[in-house]
């Protein structure tokens, strides 16, 4: 059985970051990913990332997994991985089962264990909602943006958070007619300047707008739209069809805790963080001994504030495993403020409700 | 109206662009009314023209007696919401960011475009540019009809 100090799960920004400061600390990490490139949901991303330029602003995603990747290659006697492999059991005596690229099962003990698994998208209940051609925008980015593959040539987005809006936009450039962005809420969910980019190439946003049914045989060949009052209730007579070869779904994100449920970690159901998250404190510990987690698996933020928690959680471990960084009390508060930057404006509003609510709690 | 539509209100728009006389010369216009977290444009700008501040969710101001109108900060912007505005006799020159391809042709006659998408009439590509460190961004210069100031704000092919 192998023995690791600190095993990462989730390659994404955040295990990344984690694993290169745990290494600059002095702690060795093996990190365990699903897919078979490491870069998390960055490798798709192809828009410039906001923030500033300590969280890598105005480069783009794919970019920046390169940059998080270069960093950990860095440390490449620190630092290893298993791509292609699942986690498929974590057990109390921190022995962890996992599945390789060629089936086959082995087990690894560490002291101690990130989890960053990320999170995964919710999905909508409409009317055949499971026809072929109707998407996650995940699965759009990584159909078009990894693979090179257009998902349709008539598409509707539902939903106009960022992502909804960012996937827009990369589906408008892939020269894909983007017929519309719809939005059950009276106004669009996420930053306006993404908003005003789409409106300006003629893609109208349509708030108080839902899906009702997709029609089609083999394939969506169509949806039907219909208006929302301000109770959410369907207004009657503002149904309206639209033929479409794709359709778009990007409501939100919930985060992938189940390794977390798994090993006994107190959990709470947080809206505001988007599901089920563990219970932890400013050092990212959940209830169980030496299990941290870092990135959307806590919350579902933007990955501007994964990076910076993979950071500032890197630097946690290292301490806890008795070997703290050098810079160790400057890095803290620095990462520490950079979290509290980004999540100073309105847009980190739900996360700032939702850590209080989080946190609250426990200390009561 | 910008929370529903995308589209901002006109006196949003007028509230970023300098008084027309100082137009002579080209200025950064800031298209970026809510508070985001993200400043490339503060620290991008080679001439300390446009701050942000500590607090980096502050919305940019752009000191248009620094602002060269050089238009690093237009293709430096994740919203790609800065254009650069300029006016020479009754024409108006722009620098806008461009993420589409192919690009146009120095000299191509292209629709100009407003916030709502739609086309206001017809505009001339000036100078297309795009350069290692614009990371893909392409800046183009174009100009159209000085009635187009406050209304231009991208172009579109005809095709």
């Amino acid at each position: 059985m192998q023995h690791v100090d600190l095993l990462i799960i989730g390659g994404g920004p955040s295990g990344l970051s984690a694993a290169k400061m745990a290494a600059e600390s002095g702690v060795k990490s093996l990190v365990i990913e699903r897919n078979s490139k490491i870069g998390g949901q960055l490798v798709k991303q192809t828009h410039m990332f906001f923030g500033s330029e300590k969280q890598y602003a105005k480069t783009r995603g794919i970019n920046i997994a390169e940059i998080l990747i270069q960093d950990c290659m860095e440390h490449k006697d620190m630092i290893s991985f298993m791509t292609e492999t699942t986690v498929v059991g974590l057990y109390p005596d921190y022995v962890v089962t996992v599945m390789d690229r060629n089936h086959q099962y082995s087990k690894i003990k560490a002291k101690t264990i990130l989890i960053a698994t990320g999170a995964s998208e919710k999905v909508l209940a409409f009317e055949n909602n499971d026809l072929p051609g109707i998407y996650g925008a995940g699965a759009v980015q990584t159909l078009m943006n990894v693979h090179g593959v257009l998902p349709g040539q008539d598409v509707v987005m539902v939903g106009s958070g960022n992502i909804g809006l960012i996937v827009s936009y990369q589906l408008m450039q892939a020269g894909v007619n983007v017929k519309r962005v719809i939005e059950a809420s009276s106004v669009i969910g996420g930053y306006k300047v993404h908003a005003s980019k789409l409106k300006r190439l003629g893609v109208d946003i349509q708030t108080q707008t839902t899906i009702k049914r997709a029609n089609g045989k083999e394939a969506v060949s169509s949806i039907i739209v219909q208006r929302l009052d301000d109770d959410w209730t369907f207004v009657p007579g503002t149904e309206e069809e639209i033929s479409v070869d794709a359709v778009c779904v990007s409501v939100g994100l919930s985060p992938l805790s189940n390794l977390l449920s798994m090993m006994g970690c107190e959990m709470k159901y947080v809206s505001a963080l988007g599901g089920h998250v563990p219970v932890i404190d400013q050092s990212h510990e959940t209830s169980v001994d030496n299990i941290f987690v870092a990135g959307d698996v806590c919350g579902v933020e933007e990955a501007s504030s994964a990076i910076v928690e993979g950071y500032y959680v890197g630097l946690i471990i290292g301490n806890k495993l008795g070997k703290p960084h050098p810079h160790y009390e400057h890095l803290i508060q620095d990462f520490s403020q950079q979290l509290d930057n980004l999540r100073s404006g309105p847009f980190g509003e739900k996360t700032r409700t939702g850590l209080k609510e989080l946190r609250g709690d426990q200390h009561a | 109206m910008l929370n529903k539509t995308g589209v901002p209100e006109k006196s949003l728009i007028l509230s970023r662009f300098p008084d027309n006389v100082n137009l002579g010369k080209p200025k950064a216009i800031t298209e970026c009314y809510e508070p985001i977290p993200c400043n490339p444009c503060e620290t991008s700008c080679p001439f300390d023209a446009i701050t942000v501040g500590k607090d980096i969710n502050t919305p940019p101001k752009v000191d248009f007696d620094q602002c060269t109108g050089c238009g690093i900060c237009v293709y430096s912007c994740p919203g790609l919401a800065i254009i650069v505005a300029q006016i020479k006799e009754d024409q108006a020159f722009f620098k806008i960011a461009y993420e589409f391809s192919p690009l146009p042709e120095v000299g191509e006659t292209v629709h100009a475009i407003n916030r709502e998408g739609n086309i206001l009439g017809t505009a001339r590509i000036e100078k297309v540019t795009l350069r290692k460190k614009q990371d893909k961004t392409a800046l183009i210069d174009v100009s159209t009809s000085k009635d187009f100031l406050h209304e231009f704000v991208t172009i579109r092919r005809m095709s």
